[in-house]
């Protein structure tokens, strides 16, 4: 595929690894490649589409903006990989290996057992006990060690997990078995061990694949919004810094419609900041030199000068980062259901398998024949099915949600998540978009020929009005005029010709609030109201949640009148003008009164209730910390994911406890047979691989969990 | 019973073959990239100019 790219490596080649989030296809993959393949002096280009990652070999001549260059040509936006985002460990990959090895000691020993269960007798079944032990024992102790050391860990600290039956079953059957073939027994449980293993290890392996693929979706999107700031240096030139290398005294060059990497103060300029993200406060506030301004806002008009005044560890976002340590005992105390279910399960197999071996003592059946009995009980009752119950659900319905566009991030987040009650919905970004769109009135009452123009003009501006009035306009299938002489003027507007009149996109005379005024020349001016609108469906999403018994409201930061705008058109009960503290104080008040808090935000102002919440879902468009904080986050503009998400996983976790009752239901049927000493290996493998895939069945019902 | 000492060692050995291979694709970072593999057979080979 890259052939006519290779060429002779005869120059130092250097490796450089991009982020490019936007590849999400085979042929996003191909132009990637050839794209960066045609750069002289690149030698190789690899994708790796699950990472968003191209990985490419090149001359030491060759540099980063020059291959960031040729991919914003071929229309992706790339960054260079930030080293805290180094590839993230994979869960899976430490389970690989003991799961193929499981998956061909299991095979082979099953096929001798099958010779033996045939009728294989005398010296032939020792040959074949000896040849499953040779197998079988290795194998048992290097695929079981997942297990083994998380029994361990969970043991000194003198609590249990699932992971001490299992243990302790593996630990007994083996050494029986083992004393079974010394002795030329009968019976050897190889087989039944090593299929457990197998299940179980596939189970823990869906669970970690899980994780990984969600935390793939996120990672990609936090590399998306890797901050940084242009830099005067004291040449007068310009220098991209990224953030964490930014130290006070510096100054930095901030464009219209850029957000601040750093706090500082304003040097030189004047503009309008929107400080929604790390406030709630949807009115953009004006700055003028000398007043401070604060990481992470939106520089809505003017490009500005702004000498850094602190960076990293000392701004307002590091402060918010402090609050949220300090909130998620919620989420650390939650149990998962799993653990759970083997706290009360373990004591009662092993009770269970305890009067197995005193009973049959009792009645005179001789230690040995009393041991057997007893492992056969801890056997059968392994919770093999009940190892897959959980995994095999959530990671359907995650799949199911992901296709949806909503990623979630961990098992445990879809359980937390079927126990809400209460939304707490953030109003700027969450419960509406997050960025002002031009009023859908005025645009209709414009004539032909003016949207025409105020599409050309605005096409000419990167202004953030400019660029969502362009973006509306052309939504409406406008088409643009033809304009000539076109300037931009930073914070007065865009001016040019039209059909030898003069026309311009201007800043209003006087308006309140956010708007833009449309100019032609010998007709009245237009005013263009912009105000930040509800997400598509949000009313829909609404009456859904109520629907489903969820009680949603408004926690805002934004000013009261605003929020009150927001609460009569919806009709949520609104508190507005919380800060950080307040939304986690709110959150706080309903899980003491009993409830179960779902947080939506998108903030940096709600990192710290998203963390304390019972779970939390964030969308896309939010900040790095809102997506970090939040279980779930999704992608869209739709609010409707909020009560998919939330009926997905009450699906999920009904299917779950369906996998219980199945699971337990045959152990019902098996114990019984085992304490009577009635069950053979034969018997407890076709019992184990039965209530497998019947759990793994009812599992895939969830396959349209997200409707 | 001599036909059983023959087909056992190959068996064994087969299987143990599948294992090494699977260990050396593991080595070799073949599971890095599923989604990229499942993707990369749609790849025209032919450099099309309009591609």
């Amino acid at each position: 595929m890259t052939a006519p790219a290779r060429q002779l490596d005869s120059a130092a080649p250097e490796t450089t690894v991009l982020v490019v989030p936007g590849m999400h296809c085979a042929s996003c993959m191909a132009k990637v490649e050839r794209g960066l393949g045609a750069v002289p002096g690149v030698s190789a280009a690899r994708v790796n589409l699950t990472a968003r990652q191209v990985r490419v070999e090149h001359e030491a001549g060759v540099t980063m903006p020059q291959l960031v260059d040729a991919l914003g040509n071929i229309g992706f936006a790339s960054q260079p990989r930030g080293e805290e985002l180094d590839a993230p460990a994979s869960a899976v990959k430490p389970l690989l290996a003991p799961l193929a090895v499981a998956a061909f000691a299991c095979m082979n020993v099953m096929l001798l057992s099958v010779s033996i269960w045939s009728g294989a007798e005398g010296a032939t079944r020792d040959l074949f006990h000896w040849l499953s032990a040779a197998m079988g024992v290795p194998a048992i102790l290097y695929a079981g060690r997942p297990f083994f050391t998380s029994a361990w860990s969970a043991l000194s600290r003198r609590t249990t997990n699932m992971d001490v039956p299992i243990s302790i079953g593996v630990t007994l059957a083996t050494g029986l078995s083992l004393w079974e073939t010394v002795h030329h027994g009968e019976e050897a449980w190889f087989d039944g061990t090593l299929m457990l293993l197998l299940f179980l290890l596939a189970g823990r392996a869906l669970d970690a694949g899980m994780r990984d693929r969600a935390r793939a979706g996120v990672d990609a999107l936090l590399r998306q919004a890797a901050p940084g700031a242009m830099v005067v240096t004291p040449g007068g030139g310009l220098d991209w810094l990224p953030a964490l290398d930014l130290v006070p005294g510096m100054t930095m060059r901030l464009a219209a419609g850029e957000r601040l990497a750093a706090d500082g103060e304003i040097v030189t300029g004047e503009s309008r900041f929107d400080q929604s993200l790390l406030t709630g406060e949807s009115a953009p506030v004006l700055a003028r030199v000398g007043d401070a301004v604060l990481a992470g806002t939106l520089n809505l008009e003017n490009p500005v000068d702004v000498r850094v005044t602190a960076a990293g560890q000392g701004t307002t976002l590091a402060e918010i980062a402090r609050l949220m340590d300090a909130s998620g005992q919620v989420r650390s105390a939650y149990v998962r259901i799993a653990d759970r279910a083997s706290r009360l399960y373990a004591p009662a197999v092993h009770t269970l398998a305890a009067l197995t071996f005193a009973g049959w003592m009792i009645a005179g059946a001789g230690l040995h024949q009393s041991l057997v009995y007893a492992i056969a009980v801890l056997i059968i009752t392994c919770p093999c099915a009940l190892g897959l119950a959980v995994p095999v659900a959530q990671v359907v319905a995650c799949g199911a949600l992901m296709k949806r566009g909503i990623m979630v991030k961990d098992g445990s987040a879809l359980e937390r998540m079927a126990t809400i009650d209460r939304v707490l919905l953030d109003k700027t970004g969450t419960l509406t978009l997050g960025r002002p769109l031009p009023d859908g009135a005025v645009l209709d009452a414009l004539p032909d020929d003016a949207a025409a123009v105020a599409l050309g003009l605005a096409s000419h501006s990167r202004h953030p009005l400019s660029r969502a009035l362009a973006e509306a306009l052309a939504g409406r299938g406008v088409k643009p005029a033809l304009l000539t002489q076109v300037q931009e003027e930073a914070g007065q507007g865009v001016r040019a010709l039209w059909n030898e009149r003069s026309v311009a996109l201007r800043r209003p005379d006087a308006a309140s609030g956010i708007a833009t005024a449309l100019d032609i020349a010998g007709e009245p001016a237009w005013l263009i109201p912009f105000a930040d609108r509800l997400r598509p469906g949000a009313d829909a999403a609404l009456a859904r949640l109520g629907g489903l018994g969820v009680q949603p409201a408004i926690l805002s930061g934004d000013n009261a009148a605003a929020v009150a705008e927001v609460a009569r058109s919806t009709g949520l009960e609104a508190q507005g003008e919380a800060s950080p503290q307040d939304k986690q104080q709110a959150i706080a008040r309903l899980q003491a009164a009993g409830h179960k808090v779902l947080m939506a935000g998108d903030g940096l102002n709600d990192g710290p209730a998203l963390a304390a919440a019972d779970a939390s879902i964030a969308p896309g468009t939010a900040s790095d910390v809102g997506r970090q904080a939040a279980d779930l986050v999704f992608l869209g503009d739709g609010l409707d994911a909020i009560p998919r998400a939330i009926s997905a996983a009450r699906r999920t976790m009904k299917v779950v406890r369906e996998n219980f009752v199945m699971a337990i239901g045959y152990n019902l049927l098996a114990v019984p047979l085992a304490m009577a000493g009635h069950v053979t290996p034969l018997i407890a493998a076709v019992a184990m691989s039965t209530s497998s895939l019947v759990v793994i069945a009812n599992s895939l019902r969830l396959v349209g969990a997200a409707r | 019973m001599n036909g059983l000492a023959i087909l056992i060692p190959v068996a064994l050995g087969l299987g143990g073959l599948g294992l090494v291979a699977f260990f050396w694709a593991l080595k070799r970072g073949q599971f890095e990239d599923l989604d990229g593999a499942a993707a990369r057979i749609l790849i025209d080979d032919e450099e099309e100019p309009r591609a």
